[in-house]
């Protein structure tokens, strides 16, 4: 087949507008699951899934093949990429921002070993800002998100957490 | 079942292969406790946990399928397999009890999991590596919530110390199997610098020992018939009812699709 004239960058730019399908406020270039974009021929993009069960790992793949498909290309391939495995330090400082308006704390820098087991780190509410939070609840409505309420607003909210 | 010597590329395929099955199985008793867990969070832990082993089983049973070569895939692997081809430990297969039985098991479980995991990191396998490497993410938190809840019980009221003591005793007896390597295990090391069990095994105490004595919780005395066959695919008589439950939609309708 013919070579795509279409550049890595602006398939990624169009990857820019695919949706995570669990945080719909965030794309998935935002939560930097799209690890490369190899044109030669075909297109082929590395996506970093995020955890081993997450549910939406499939979604997300049949959306990128979606919105390739609908730009005109054919020939589009996903290859799963573990390594080095996702961590939530490449959340861009954008969609950290993102996702504070949209009400969910953004998680923590520097995830492992310290962030994992460093205790109870103060988490600040997305809505008045209040460190004063109390865990609610380790495990919330995804596997990524735990339960929080704010002592201050007294308003419940998420928190992505650190992985 | 594995009389022959296995050479070193399905000696891989196989120790893949066992652990698709111990995260298989592992999920699969956590799924029988959905809805049944006696508080929310713990509720939201069981599931994400579960989802987490079964991604987990997904990996291991895809790349084993590829190793194999023959066409099979990861559903194949889960759900048109006997029983006497699964070769998980016989402590995940373990029937569910109490709240304090999981966190035993789990807790029993996870933390040689992770050491495994971590050995995994070195080995010469880059595929399965970096399957570990993913994994152990997930199993250390898993770890860090079990340990947290079998200190609450252990240091909780009399009666929530003398029962998971009780599920201490209970499954003890199924630990020694961690450690108790075949041929595959043995060939696995030495051709892809493979877990050295004996190492583990000391590590896991002395971690095991830490960890009861913040709940505690007595260290049983060690056993002197531990169990083990689960490597050998000699099941305990629960895993026919577990895979009979698993199993049943695609033994009924083969090849069903939604």
């Amino acid at each position: 087949m013919v070579g795509i004239d279409v550049s890595a960058e602006t398939i990624y730019a169009w990857l820019a507008a695919v949706p995570d399908p669990e945080i719909p406020v965030l794309s998935i270039t935002d939560l930097g699951i799209v690890r490369e974009v190899i044109v030669n021929g075909g297109v082929t993009v590395a996506l970093a899934p995020t955890y081993s069960g997450c549910p939406a790992t499939e979604v997300i793949e049949q959306s990128v093949l979606d919105k390739l498909h609908s730009k005109g290309l054919k020939d589009v391939a996903i290859e799963r990429r573990l390594s080095p495995p996702w961590t939530t330090d490449w959340i861009t400082d954008g969609a950290r921002e993102k996702l504070r308006e949209y009400g969910i704390a953004p998680p923590a820098r520097a995830s492992g070993k310290r962030a994992l087991l460093g205790g109870n780190r103060a988490i600040a509410c997305p809505r008045c800002g209040s460190l004063e939070s109390t865990l609610v609840s380790q495990f919330g409505s995804t596997a990524c998100k735990a339960a929080y309420r704010c002592e201050d607003c007294l308003e419940p909210f998420e928190y992505f957490k650190c992985i | 079942m594995n009389r022959i010597k296995p050479d070193a590329q399905l000696a891989l395929r196989l120790y893949v292969q066992r652990l698709g099955d111990n995260a298989l199985i592992t999920g699969q008793r956590m799924i029988e406790r959905v809805a049944g867990e006696p508080e929310l969070e713990a509720e939201l832990a069981n599931a994400n946990f579960a989802l987490d082993y079964l991604g987990q089983a997904r990996m291991y049973y895809s790349y084993a399928a590829e190793l194999e070569g023959a066409g099979r895939n990861e559903d194949d692997f889960a759900y048109a397999r006997n029983d006497r081809e699964f070769q998980n430990f016989l402590l995940v297969e373990q029937p569910n009890g109490h709240f304090g039985d999981a966190v035993v098991r789990q807790v029993l479980f996870d933390s040689f999991y992770l050491l495994q995991l971590e050995a995994l990191l070195e080995c010469s396998d880059q595929r399965l590596a970096e399957i570990a490497a993913r994994a152990a993410k997930e199993i250390r938190y898993h770890l860090q919530h079990v340990s947290k809840w079998l200190i609450r019980l252990g240091d909780g009221t009399s009666e929530s110390n003398a029962r998971v003591s009780e599920s201490l005793a209970r499954y003890w007896r199924f630990a020694g199997e961690f450690f108790a390597g075949d041929e595959v295990d043995d060939k696995f090391r030495a051709a892809f610098n493979g877990p050295d069990l004996s190492a583990l095994a000391v590590t896991w105490q002395s971690n095991i020992d830490a960890l009861l004595a913040v709940a505690t919780l007595t260290v049983p005395a060690d056993i002197e018939h531990p169990v083990s066959g689960g490597r050998a695919g000699l099941h305990s008589e629960h895993f026919g009812f577990l895979l009979a439950e698993m199993q049943h939609l695609t033994r009924s309708y083969p090849g069903a699709t939604w």
